[in-house]
């Protein structure tokens, strides 16, 4: 008996469904279809009336959200792929966002972004939105790597009094596997160190920790102890535990899969360089996709993001300074 | 279907028996064009930090869409709904606390000016960008629905301009397809800001559109307050039996700038001088004076301007927001405690 990242990720809505009231879940063709992910498959018979079918209006999508979260209910948004987002972001940035500023009332709501990078995808269906999403205060951005974080956080997400949104990677949909569903969670908003090492520290997130643990297996047999941070919650950003790393190592690699300008590793350089500065052995060095829109065809999609041997090398260049 | 009224359907004459029919849509006009006026004098006063947006000659469309609601019903209102908002119930003090920053307002001195509301009273403070509380409202009805509220009603107010939004058209769309009790009035005032209705959409009558949405469409003279008052209250007891979102269209013009700081300049003269230049205030009141009701005007009047000085003296003595006592939170959640590194 195994479950996937996406079944974790249904199985969390359901367990949600199931247990308040409040819940319901809308978007596009997520009702009888189940979702173009399956994410919501068989979740609108057990649940008449709670899991909707949108029509294709991200806008009001959001905005639908932001008013029934205002009225007291959890409402879960589905985007079909985090990339159309930006059609609803208006709603998002501006309102739900601003709406506890404003009012001191809650809007709590969780925006589920199929995201990221799969072979074949291109440039409007790979997008990573964390970068946008955390540059506006107001917002929570959670990027679970594992199936364990995939289920905990989402339960996590629909319980908090914020909008959340939630960046769920496609590429762990249904190959990344685990023995059952978690019984504990690591503490709301907190850092996991996927992997212990004493030279070198690299810090990411979603399906990046995964070519980040693959590189340091390749750099182990080279002699080298690289530890693996996962930042789970991009926004807020863990600082201590990252700045706790780095005090041990040293030095720092921060890797997304998401484009160079600004964004979560460039916040973790900032705040390492800035607030660690008497921690490093090296200069902090950051690894991204390339600035351009993202491919289509895999030989160039691959040569884009970042990838377990690119992680290598970039941690290989901070060891070797 | 759309239903058109008469292009140029009169008032039916108020009559001393229904006075108090009457009364409640002339005192909430009075009170909002009084209040504008102040609000106006207390900007070129210096008093206000930031923009005023009055809704003159906008009164009537706007009023009697406050007045048609009911309590537990929605309200969103856009920036020139003074009178729709009075009419549904916001103190006047609240519009004073948010455009003079005081710190008992709703929104605290975090936001101001029209960009208030009170959730607890079932008002939406309004955001920016137009067309946004299209399906915001709608959100708060699916929500009603779900948790079995029945018999209430949304209504959100939007002006031309706003109707080439996407936002109006997704939110409207969604509100349609789930049959929500959704009134969506817009106030057809010729100009969003500057731009004249030729450059904002093709379309004859914008009430037209009703039928592609599939929806119930109603047009009225927004300069006449009885005609206003009939087809508001028509329109959201048809949302509150059933029968869907209402689209209700009210062409007037606004009497003033778009803000305080715009005179308006660009606005036809001979569209000034047409019928749709009407003043919705002076309508009422020459209708009042035929039917002998001249000294209740007045009194309504003075009323108003009395209610004005005691809530802007009032707002005048609270206290002002201190940065060193907000606590720059813009989340709830109790574990992100983060200080930025910036800050």
């Amino acid at each position: 008996m195994s479950v996937t990242y996406l079944e974790a990720i249904r199985s969390a809505q359901e367990k949600a469904l199931r247990d308040d009231p409040r819940v319901f879940i809308y978007g596009q063709d997520v009702g009888r279809f189940g979702g173009a992910f399956k994410a919501t498959k068989n979740l609108a018979e057990k649940f008449p009336g709670r899991v909707m079918d949108s029509p294709i209006s991200e806008d009001a999508m959001v905005g639908m959200a932001v008013g029934a979260a205002m009225e007291g209910m959890r409402p879960i948004v589905e985007m079909q792929f985090a990339d159309f987002s930006t059609v609803g972001l208006n709603q998002m940035l501006n309102h739900a966002a601003t709406t506890f500023w404003r009012t001191g009332k809650p809007c709590p709501m969780v925006l589920r972004l199929p995201s990221g990078g799969t072979p074949g995808s291109g440039p409007f269906h790979s997008q990573s939105m964390e970068a946008i999403y955390s540059h506006y205060p107001g917002i929570v951005v959670m990027t679970p790597a594992t199936v364990e974080d995939a289920y905990t956080m989402l339960l996590e997400a629909i319980e908090l009094p914020d909008p959340v949104v939630f960046c769920e990677h496609k590429l762990l949909y249904y190959h990344l596997k685990s023995e059952a569903l978690p019984e504990s969670a690591v503490p709301a908003f907190r850092a996991r160190v996927v992997r212990a090492g004493r030279d070198i520290t690299c810090v990411t997130y979603s399906a990046m920790v995964h070519e980040a643990v693959a590189a340091a297996g390749e750099l182990a047999e080279e002699g080298y102890e690289v530890e693996v941070v996962d930042l789970r919650t991009v926004k807020p950003l863990d600082t201590d535990t990252v700045l706790a790393s780095v005090a041990r190592t040293g030095r720092l690699l921060a890797v997304g899969e998401s484009w160079p300008w600004g964004g979560a590793s460039a916040e973790v350089v900032a705040r390492v360089a800035s607030e660690g500065f008497e921690l490093l052995d090296a200069p902090p060095k950051r690894l991204n996709a390339k600035d351009t829109p993202i491919p289509y065809h895999p030989n160039l999609w691959a040569a884009h993001r970042p990838t377990a041997v690119r992680i290598a090398a970039g941690l290989r260049e901070v060891l070797r300074y | 279907m759309a239903i058109r009224t008469e292009k140029r359907s009169h008032p039916a004459v108020p009559s001393s028996q229904n006075l108090d029919y009457v009364e409640k849509l002339g005192r909430t006009i009075l009170r909002a064009r009084v209040l504008e006026d102040k609000l106006g004098n207390l900007y070129r006063a210096g008093r206000i930090v930031g923009g005023v947006y009055l809704g003159k000659g906008q009164e009537a469309l706007s009023g009697a869409g406050g007045l048609a609601l009911r309590k537990g019903d929605i309200f969103a209102p856009l920036i020139r709904d003074m009178a729709g908002r009075l009419g549904f119930g916001e103190p006047m003090v609240d519009a004073l606390r948010a455009y003079l920053g005081s710190r008992l307002g709703p929104m605290k001195g975090r936001d101001g000016n029209i960009h208030r509301g009170d959730l607890t009273r079932g008002i939406l403070p309004m955001i920016s960008h137009l067309g946004a509380m299209v399906s915001t409202v709608a959100g708060v009805l699916v929500a009603k629905r779900m948790k079995g509220e029945k018999g209430r009603v949304g209504l959100t107010c939007a002006g031309d301009g706003a109707t080439s939004t996407g936002s109006f058209h997704e939110g409207l769309n969604l509100a349609a397809v789930e049959k929500l009790p959704l009134v969506v009035v817009v106030a057809d005032n010729g100009y969003a800001y500057s731009t004249p209705n030729e450059r904002q959409f093709a379309c004859e009558h914008l009430v037209d559109r009703a039928k592609g949405y599939g929806v119930e469409g109603h047009e009225v003279d927004g300069t006449d307050p009885m005609a206003c008052w009939k087809v508001l209250h028509h329109a959201v007891e048809r949302a509150r039996e059933g029968a869907g979102p209402q689209l209700v269209v009210g062409k007037l013009l606004r009497l003033c700038g778009h803000g305080e700081h715009d005179d308006g300049s660009y606005v036809e003269k001979k569209m000034k001088s047409s019928d749709r230049g009407r003043d919705c205030l002076k309508v009422m009141e020459e209708e009042m004076k035929k039917k002998g009701h001249e000294k209740e005007w007045q009194d309504w009047r003075e009323e108003a301007q009395r209610e004005v000085e005691q809530a802007v003296a009032k707002v005048s003595a609270e206290p002002v927001p201190d940065p060193f006592e907000e606590d720059w939170r813009a989340t709830q959640s109790a574990g992100m405690v983060e200080v930025m590194v910036a800050s």
